[in-house]
């Protein structure tokens, strides 16, 4: 574990030394695709949770993720308009309330999510968890006063006390402790007495049965789990961009988190992150030579599925055997 | 005595054939009650209602007492009701000591926490260790079950069940693909836990049965058609006639 | 009264063509166990290519072959070369991979047709409407495309019940293995369904141009409400892809046509209208939803 957690340190060291690499080789972007990468880690990791560790195949895990950006850009709106949500909630621009917020939102959708979708599984529970996603962004793309398709202007990040939120690298070094501060708890929760049977269920939910699991339940606190996870991300996303859009919600914004599973190797705790790395440094880059780099994307993908022998969803179980 | 486990009346059609035809018996305390019969006869069926895996169209299901009728599978569990499978289901890509210590784990319970480190609960892994040392998979602890041969996956499957401390044990067809020596090792297995858990065992290896059954019934067609001691059955001619006529021949 | 008419006929022209792409769907994923997400792709592609040919050779009929040919063609290749690999994968390899699909389908449109929408030229016959009710005139092309959906849904009946080959494609929807065990090439079994499926969704397609945009994403747009009607209906049933085809176009329409009125009737109107908008696209998810979690596996289901 030693070495690990060395190379974890070093990481985290030049994170925190991104900004002064960006101001040294001029490359100011570099602040933003970090920081975008890092959010989409979070997403990605959530996603991961029950996706690689629990054998759920959620396509409406974006949902939770536009849930958790649309609470920080709902309280910006109530905030800027000096009204109140609902009429009792008012507007808040403080990012100590609208994180956790954020995140007691979103596991509360996922909470009402899981609890009907849990109860199929296979293909019917692949579509309904899409279903839901959809219904999500149709909902907010109906509601005009929070900006409907266009969404909602963010104009200013939230507000920490004695920080000043307006820096682009005070608002990153934030982004890197919440994301320190994440991955700690993922791997924790990885390695708690509730992942191993979540674990569990994913191998054999015959045997968990038979042992007196009710794995229902234990896939329905799974799920929230992820959805909280999710709705940070995207409560973090909307600080970042200060734009929140239904576009987070949209069914091929969970596929590209799906996207970032894989590519980073199921099963770890690093690996979402370092799909999310991939996926958005493959976007840049080749989006730099070709406007056609959606082509390109599609093609890796393809290769890499086709490639790993007995499916990612063998891939998964192997690494899961390592644990 | 009130029985560990008892069955009224039960009634299981699909369509319109009925697999499970008015089905009573019981499992009293200590006793080891085998249930055999043809292939055919609806044995998976019964076993597979009584787990709660499948539903009863009619008739009850009593667990020390309480009706457990209509509850789903993980409850029964809970009630003190253990089961092998037939076919093993085992956690493929973990460790023999991991599966045994997932049981144990399972029968605790404090499952819900979400920070503490599983490796570290000491009570699981210490009586997983010392359940393992008395049995010859202690030498294969650490290998993965799905390198494990069939004889050594029953004799897991059978530990765990053991490591859940049930009420009553259900054994489907234990033997099932076992060669000599491995059956002789089940059956010694079986043997020493004899008058502590109450079991039914459901088998075709009547070298087994007769080893080991202290009352025998038999299921043709879903029914039963003979219940009692091994004197009684070997001289029933029905069951003769329906099952170990067969056998002779 | 006559609105409602119309309405209707507009939900049952909806219908029709997600009963085409629906039909080809539950096929695929009931006889070989794929999810296939790329389908609407193929429904893209006819539409594209029909539209193009129609444009260049200035004639709708000669764009419809052509359309439909080259779809199946695109079908059968996407199965001999992709979709086969899927077969014995876990559904999240075919949802990975036929995402891929899309995504690489997707550009390779605008690599060929560029990004901006196709308009297509109706023939004379079909420009201008019918009065099929006093008070209402209904326009013949779309007359035309519910009586298309119709015959090919009496078409593929036909086939699926009374001939050889729909046999063996309904005893594949029941046991893949058994349909194996009895000796019948399996592999060529699959592209046949899998090129019929692919027909199908051209057909869709080609027939959709007219009335729909013919844009790069139309494909992603119409393969959810595709995904509901087989899941509604039940994987491997044709006949749950008809009803549930049909039912949710004309509930989809309905409730895209009325329920904005209904709500300003309380609401402001550019409100109403959104949140109205808003609410129909939902509506179909609601349904299935609710399907679900009364029959978990569809109104039809075929097989065990």
């Amino acid at each position: 574990m030693r070495k690990e957690n060395i190379g974890l340190v070093v990481l985290l060291l030049l994170l925190i030394a991104v900004p002064f690499i960006a101001e040294m080789t001029g490359q100011l972007s570099l602040i933003r695709l970090v920081g975008q990468i890092l959010i989409f880690g979070i997403a990605a990791s959530s996603l991961n949770f029950i996706l690689g560790y629990g054998g759920m195949i959620s396509f409406g895990h974006a949902a939770f993720f536009g849930v958790g950006g649309y609470v920080v850009g709902v309280m910006y709106h109530h905030f800027d308009q000096g009204t109140a949500f609902l009429g009792i909630i008012p507007g808040t621009d403080q990012m100590l309330v609208t994180l956790p917020l954020a995140i007691v939102v979103a596991g509360l959708a996922a909470a009402l999510v899981g609890a009907l979708s849990l109860r199929t599984s296979g293909v019917q529970f692949i579509m309904i968890t899409l279903a839901f996603a959809q219904m999500f962004f149709f909902l907010v793309v109906s509601l005009k006063t929070y900006g409907g398709e266009d969404g909602i202007m963010v104009r200013r990040t939230n507000d920490l006390p004695f920080l000043n939120m307006r820096d682009k690298a005070t608002l990153y070094w934030v982004i890197v402790c919440v994301t320190a501060v994440y991955f700690l708890a993922m791997r924790r929760l990885v390695h708690s007495s509730f992942g191993a049977i979540i674990a569990g269920i994913r191998q054999n939910e015959r045997r968990m049965a038979a042992l007196g699991i009710s794995t229902y339940r234990y896939k329905l606190v799974a799920f929230v789990l992820s959805g909280m996870g999710a709705g940070l991300a995207g409560a973090l996303m909307v600080n970042f961009l200060r734009f929140a859009s239904p576009d987070m919600m949209h069914w091929t914004r969970s596929g590209e988190l799906m996207i970032m599973v894989i590519l980073g190797g199921v099963g770890t705790v690093i690996g979402p992150f370092i799909g999310a790395a991939a996926l958005v440094a493959l976007e840049t880059n080749i989006a730099r030579w070709t406007e056609h780099w959606h082509l390109y994307i599609g093609l890796i993908l393809l290769v890499v599925v086709l490639a790993t022998k007995g499916g990612i969803l063998g891939l998964i179980r192997k690494v899961g055997g390592r644990k | 005595m009130t029985p560990v486990l008892e069955i009224l009346n039960l009634v299981k059609s699909f369509g319109g054939l009925v697999a499970t035809d008015h089905v009573s018996l019981d499992v009293r305390p200590g006793e080891i009650h085998a249930l055999i019969g043809p292939n055919g006869a609806g044995k998976s069926t019964l076993i597979n209602q009584i787990c709660g895996e499948l539903q009863p169209n009619s008739g009850t299901i009593h667990l020390a007492g309480r009706d457990v009728t209509r509850l789903p599978a993980s409850a029964r569990v809970a009630l003190g009701l253990g089961r092998t499978f037939q076919i093993t289901s085992l956690l493929e890509d973990w460790s023999v000591r991991q599966n045994l210590g997932l049981a144990i784990q399972a029968r605790e319970g404090g499952n819900m926490r979400i920070f503490d480190r599983v490796t570290r609960r000491a009570d699981i892994w210490d009586e997983a260790d010392a359940l393992l040392r008395e049995t010859p998979l202690s030498a294969r602890f650490d290998h993965r079950v799905a390198d494990l041969a069939h004889g050594e996956k029953k004799q897991l499957e059978l530990l765990m069940a053991m490591a859940m401390q049930p009420r009553i044990l259900l054994l489907d067809e234990p033997m099932a693909g076992l060669g000599h020596a491995e059956s002789q090792m089940m059956i010694e297995a079986l043997q020493s836990s004899r008058g502590q858990i109450p079991m039914l065992l459901v088998e075709h290896d009547m070298e087994a049965v007769f080893a080991l059954a202290d009352r025998i019934s038999v299921l043709v067609y879903g029914r039963v058609i003979a219940s009692g001691t091994a004197e009684d059955i070997r001289a029933n001619a029905e069951v003769r006639e329906a099952y170990l006529g067969e056998e002779d021949a | 009264m006559v609105l409602i008419v119309e309405q209707l006929l507009n939900g049952l022209q909806y219908g029709v063509t997600l009963f085409l792409l629906a039909a080809g769907l539950t096929l695929i994923f009931g006889i070989m166990g794929v999810i296939n997400l790329a389908h609407g792709a193929l429904y893209m592609i006819g539409a594209f290519v029909g539209t193009w040919v129609a444009l260049q050779s200035g004639s709708f009929w000669i764009g419809l072959p052509v359309g439909l040919a080259v779809t199946a063609a695109v079908g059968v290749a996407m199965e001999v070369g992709i979709i086969r690999r899927l077969y014995a994968r876990d559904h999240l390899d075919q949802v990975l991979a036929t995402f891929a699909l899309i995504l690489i389908f997707n550009e390779a449109m605008v690599l060929i047709f560029g990004r901006r929408p196709l308009r297509t030229n109706l023939p004379e016959i079909f420009s201008g409407s019918v009065e099929i009710m006093p008070g209402l005139p209904y326009p013949i092309y779309r007359l035309f495309v519910i009586v298309v959906g119709l015959l090919v849904a009496l078409g593929l009946y036909i086939l699926i019940n009374k001939t050889r080959v729909g046999m063996l494609v309904r005893a594949g929807a029941t046991n893949r293995a058994m349909v194996q065990a009895l000796g019948v090439d399996i592999g060529r079994l699959y592209t046949v369904v899998f090129a019929l499926g692919a027909l199908l969704a051209g057909l869709a397609g080609i027939m959709a141009s007219p009335i729909v945009s013919v844009q790069v994403g139309m494909g992603e747009e119409i393969i959810l409400a595709t995904f509901v009607v087989v899941v509604i209906g039940g994987v491997g049933s044709v006949k749950g892809a008809f009803i549930a085809g049909l039912l949710l176009g004309m509930i989809d329409t309905m409730l895209r046509a009325f329920l904005p009125r209904v709500l300003a009737g309380f609401m402001d109107g550019s409100d109403a209208q959104a949140l109205g908008s808003g609410v129909s696209s939902m509506g179909i998810y609601l349904m299935m939803a609710l399907v679900l979690l009364i029959r978990p596996r569809g109104l039809f289901a075929a097989g065990a």
